[in-house]
Formats: C-alpha cells, structure tokens, sequence
C-alpha cells in the first residue's frame, strides 16, 4: 500500500471509530456521586473472629503438605495446557506500576 | 458551632468509622453523625473511587485519619515510604484529627495486617516516644495514640499501661485515644476492673473515644477471652463504661467502629445516636 | 532473638511453642491466648486473598483457596502496609504449583484480577477531546503520538482469560473455548471494565505505549495481522475515556 493510501485508510479507520462511538461510558451522575462499593484490599483494625483455627492449624505450610480437592468452576472448564497450541513466549503483558515495596 | 475538644478538632459528638458501602446513605441522611472516621492506609491509592468519596466527604464532614499501619510500637525504625503517603494525604485533606495505635504491624519489612503487643518498658517506651516525635515533627500537628485490646501480658512489662501512655504524653505532647471497648477487654482478659484503669488514665488528655463490638472465647482455663473484632453492638457494660468516663473527661468526640459483618446504616447510625445521647447526658448533667 | 522475631516466627507457624515470658493476667503461661494472634494475621490475609482473588477462589472454590491463602500467606505476607497491594505473587505462586500445573491459566486470570485492581486504584487523568482526533489533517494523524489514562491496563494472554473471567463473574456467560485472547481494561468512572481485544488490537495498543506513532503502530499490528483495523480499538479507547492526550 502507498503511503497516501495508507494515510488515507487510517484517516478513515480513526473517522470510523469516532463515528461507533456514540457517548463516553461514563455519566456525569456517576462521576459526581461516585456511589458504589469498594474493591478488594482495604485495611481496618478489627481483630478475626475467636471461634476460628485458621492461624493455629499445625500443617506444614509447603506445597506438598496441601492437596487439590475437586471443587470450583475450574471442573466445568476443559482448557488443555497450551491451549492454542503456540506458546507464545513471555506473551502476558500485566499492567506495570509502580508497588510500594 | 459545637464545642470542641482541646486535643482535637473534632466535634464533642458521635461519630462512625467510614464504610463505602454507607457512602449514599451518609450523603443523604447521615442522622446524628456529626464526623466521620476513615483507616489512612485505605486512601493511599493514587485516584478512583476511594479518593473522590473521600472528597465529597470531607466537604460535609470534620474528618479523622486514622492510621491502622505505621506500626510505631515497632523495634525497627518506621518505614519511610510510608510517612510520605501519610504526609501526602494529611497535607491534601487536612483532617481533624490524626491517630494511630500503641501497637507494632510491621517487622523486617513484613506487614502482619494486625495490631500486635509491645512489653512496656523504659526502652519500648524511649522507642514510641521516638517514632510519635518524628510523626508529629512530620505531620507539623500533634497526634492521638490508642490504647490497645490485650489479650496477654509480657512479664518484662515494668509500667502499667495508664501510667505508660501518660509518660508517652508527657514526653512528647501527644494527645490519646482512649478506646473504651478495648479498656473492657483488657481489664476483662487481664482480670481487672475497667473502671480502675480509667481511674488511673491521664482523661485530660483524650481528644477522641472509641466504642466497638467485641467477640467472646475463652482461655485455657475456661476464663472469659474477649476478642475486639468490631463486628457488633455495642454491649451494655461497655456503655457503661462510656458513661464513667464521660463523667470524668466531659463530652469528647466519641467514635463507634463496625469492621466486620458491617451492617447497614441505620443500625451503625442507632449505635451513634446511643453514643450521641450519651454525650448529650453529660453535656446536661454539666 | 527480639520479641517480634519471636511474635512472627510463632505467629505464621503454630508447631512452634508460645513465646516465653507471656502471661495471662495472674501470671500463668498465655497459652491458647497467643492464638488471637495466629488467627488475626492468617484470617486477615486469607479474607485479602479471596476478595482480591474472587475468580481464582470461584475457580478452585472456597477450600482450595483457603489451603493456598495458607500456604501463600506465611510464604508470602504483605511486604507493604497497603493491604490493597497484597497479593502481587499469587500469580507465579499458583504458577509454580505442581498440583496446579494442569490448570495453565490459573496464572493470567490471577494476573488479571491484580490489574483490575491496579485500575481501581489508579490515578485520575482528564479524558481527551475526541473532537481534536477528527480535527486533525490525515497527515498529522499518522505522526501523532496517543496518551493513554493511568487506569488504562492491556493484557495477552495464551489463555481465554477475558472468557473464563466473564464465565466467572456474569450469570449465563458462555462456557470459554480453548485459545489465546487479549484484553483491554478501561475505567471509565469509578470502576474497571475488561473488554476482549479484537486480533492485532493489543500489538497496535502496545507499540502506541511504547511512544510511536498512529502511523507506525498500524504498520506494526498490520504486518501481525493483515486484516487489523484500528477503527475497533481505538472506539474501545474512547469510550473507555482512556486516551488522555495525544502529542506530534
């Protein structure tokens, strides 16, 4: 393709998209009152509950000592290893930020 | 214009502990809620929801940080990151008030997500008064520290804990938090009476109470182990215990904390208009 | 060794004994006391880990998760006093599981539940004019340079990992099929919204990030993928109020 073309396809490509889109998602209400619960994470300084054993469980916490029970959603899946059969590499590319260490 | 209390800038009135699940419910009717509570370390995220509830907030309410992370019972020094983020947002919001625990969460770099134990000793209390200087020196404002549940004692301890948070005061001019629920937990778990340690606590130095559910166990010996979990009322004794020291501190902002199981607004705001009506008795009776 | 040596060491692993020298209120040992404190740190971080993992924990339910918050939690504890940071390992934790091993995906879909988060908490960035795209000479076009929102995140994966998220977290989402897939995660108000990228889509997103041109990006995802149109992602992009500049 020539460039010209090539300027021309995108020009018209970018005209496309502006077109498809019809409003932003966000609405303004949402913005302003910006409702809605919390996602996972946050901290607080209530202690666990009393009745529970999970800090006093005396396993050996390494891998070996945990076993696979048949449970979750993951059964109903049948997702073979290397699923498209072309494993890419280093092909997941996660969000990079900055953690606090 | 409500009165204020001297060491802090927070109304002589109920206040809750800040759930987003409560955020349109407190922007529509927050009832007797004068003030509001949040945990520093939820709004230290960069942006989103979190940040601009906070913002619309603190537009309504007076606002109290207070800091469940900064570990300042810790051996080691505090984490210098994360001054910066508590700078960062007490220099954006400008709250009312700011406190944090008699309690060390982090050690060699590991977060333990709880409030642990120190012994009090002349050395631990050099220690806090170290790590409270430097907060406040950052800050440019002085702080609250809180009282903790205790559910053990360390035999090297050699102060009793009223008289070690006095002496923390003294040294460095810090304000304290007197966390009545955790008075009766101690004194339960430890066996004492509640009202003995409020006896002995330096009251004229408390700019904000604290109220909170607590859970029941027991120990080894079938004694009664009160574990703080803030996951229901309030229970009468406590109350009680709100109400002797009322008497002898006179109206302070005083806080109900629900942590889990949090219920919905109107049974935190009942468990606020009780700690309100307790303030309003004493204001009276004065 | 130090009191918090002794607190930590006991506190993650309860075979060994109750540190010395703690009592209970008339003197004797504090015994089962001590295990407030186990149990605060293990239950803590095991609620931290299946709410910040819900698809992993819908994925393997409720008692494998919480074998593995066992495990990953005295392996791993908290390197920051954000608990909204917490789990950054889980995903090459569950990577490196033999038992695990035939589940290939649990690693991505763990990442991409990080990266929700990541959105959540990310900062906030005034949205560009879409008007000064469609103001722009085709010729200029193709040397802009795109800015994009810090809530914007982009994901490839071998997986089908938007299919199995939606299978997790939407009623009557169908069943996900074998094959790689990428994904766009847009934040357009408050919350995050992953979208499943069209073919060419994410190396045209990537190269834009990377700071080259419209022009050169579309080369890029054009050699990939021959059939690559712009016009499908850069829409996602707006709507999403993604783009936040765009530069010569």
């Amino acid at each position: 393709m020539s460039t010209t073309k090539k300027t021309l396809a995108v020009a018209g490509a970018v005209a496309a998209a502006l077109t498809a889109v019809t409003a932003p998602h966000a609405s303004a209400q949402a913005k302003e009152k910006c409702y809605g619960v919390s996602l996972a994470g946050d901290n607080d300084c209530a202690a666990g509950p009393g009745t529970t054993c999970a800090g006093t469980s005396t396993v050996d916490y390494q891998g070996n000592a945990w076993t696979l029970v048949d449970a979750g959603t993951c059964a109903d899946m049948d997702l073979p290893a290397m699923a498209d059969g072309t494993a890419r590499n280093g092909s997941l590319e996660p969000l990079e930020r900055d953690l606090p260490a | 214009m409500p009165a204020r209390s001297e060491h802090s800038h927070l109304p002589n009135a109920a206040g809750v502990g800040y759930k987003p699940q409560h955020f349109q419910s407190i922007m529509e009717n927050a009832g007797t809620v004068e003030w509001l509570e949040i945990h520093a370390e939820n709004y230290m995220g960069d942006g989103g929801r979190p940040l601009a509830q906070l913002r619309h907030l603190s537009e309504r309410f007076p606002i109290s940080v207070h800091g469940v992370g900064l570990s300042i019972g810790g051996e080691g020094p505090l984490d210098p990151d994360h001054l910066a983020r508590l700078k960062h947002l007490v220099d954006w919001l400008k709250p009312a008030s700011f406190s944090e625990h008699l309690a060390w969460s982090t050690h060699d770099t590991h977060f333990y997500n709880d409030l642990l134990p120190l012994p009090y000793t002349d050395s631990t209390l050099t220690r806090v008064c170290d790590h409270i200087n430097q907060v406040q020196d950052l800050l440019g404002r002085q702080m609250l520290l809180e009282n903790p549940s205790s559910y053990l004692a360390f035999a090297e301890s050699t102060w009793a804990e009223p008289a070690f948070l006095n002496e923390i005061a003294k040294r460095t001019g810090c304000g304290l938090l007197l966390d009545v629920n955790n008075v009766f937990v101690s004194a339960t778990n430890l066996g004492y009476r509640p009202q003995e340690y409020i006896d002995a606590y330096p009251i004229d130095l408390v700019g904000e109470i604290h109220l909170g559910g607590h859970d029941e166990d027991e120990d080894d010996h079938g004694r009664p182990l009160l574990i703080d979990s803030h996951g229901a009322e309030v229970v009468d004794p406590v109350w009680s215990l709100l109400a002797y020291t009322l008497v002898r501190s006179g109206p302070k902002p005083t806080l109900v904390e629900w942590d889990t199981d949090v219920p919905d607004w109107p049974v935190l705001e009942a468990e606020a208009a009780r700690a309100a009506s307790a303030l309003h008795a004493v204001k009276v009776a004065a | 060794m130090s009191r918090e040596e002794q607190f930590t060491r006991a506190i993650l692993d309860a075979r060994l004994p109750v540190p010395e020298g703690l009592l209970d209120g008339v003197a004797r040992p504090a015994g089962r006391r001590f295990s407030v404190y186990r149990n605060n740190v293990a239950v803590s971080l095991t609620e931290a880990l299946h709410q910040g993992f819900p698809v992993i924990a819908k994925l393997l339910g409720q008692q494998n998760m919480d074998g593995l918050a066992a495990m990953y939690l005295r392996a791993h504890p908290p390197s920051s006093p954000l608990m909204m940071h917490y789990g950054a390992g889980f995903p090459e934790f569950l990577e490196n599981l033999e038992q695990l091993s035939h589940l290939g995906y649990l690693g991505d879909v763990a990442r991409l539940e990080l990266a929700l988060r990541c959105s959540y908490h990310a900062g906030d960035a005034t949205p560009l004019d879409p008007a000064r795209l469609s103001a722009m000479a085709p010729q200029d076009l193709m040397r802009c340079r795109l800015h994009f929102a810090p809530a914007m995140g982009l994901m490839r994966s071998d997986w089908p990992i938007f299919s199995i998220w939606r299978y997790n977290t939407e009623p009557n989402a169908p069943k996900p099929q074998a094959g790689a897939e990428d994904l766009l995660i847009t934040r357009p108000d408050f919350d995050p919204i992953p979208q499943l990228l069209p073919k060419g889509s994410a190396v045209w997103i990537a190269a834009l990030q990377a700071g080259e041109t419209l022009g050169d990006a579309t080369d890029a995802a054009t050699n990939e993928f021959p059939d690559f149109d712009l016009s499908a992602p850069l829409a996602l992009l707006i709507e999403g109020l993604a783009l936040t500049d765009l530069s010569q």
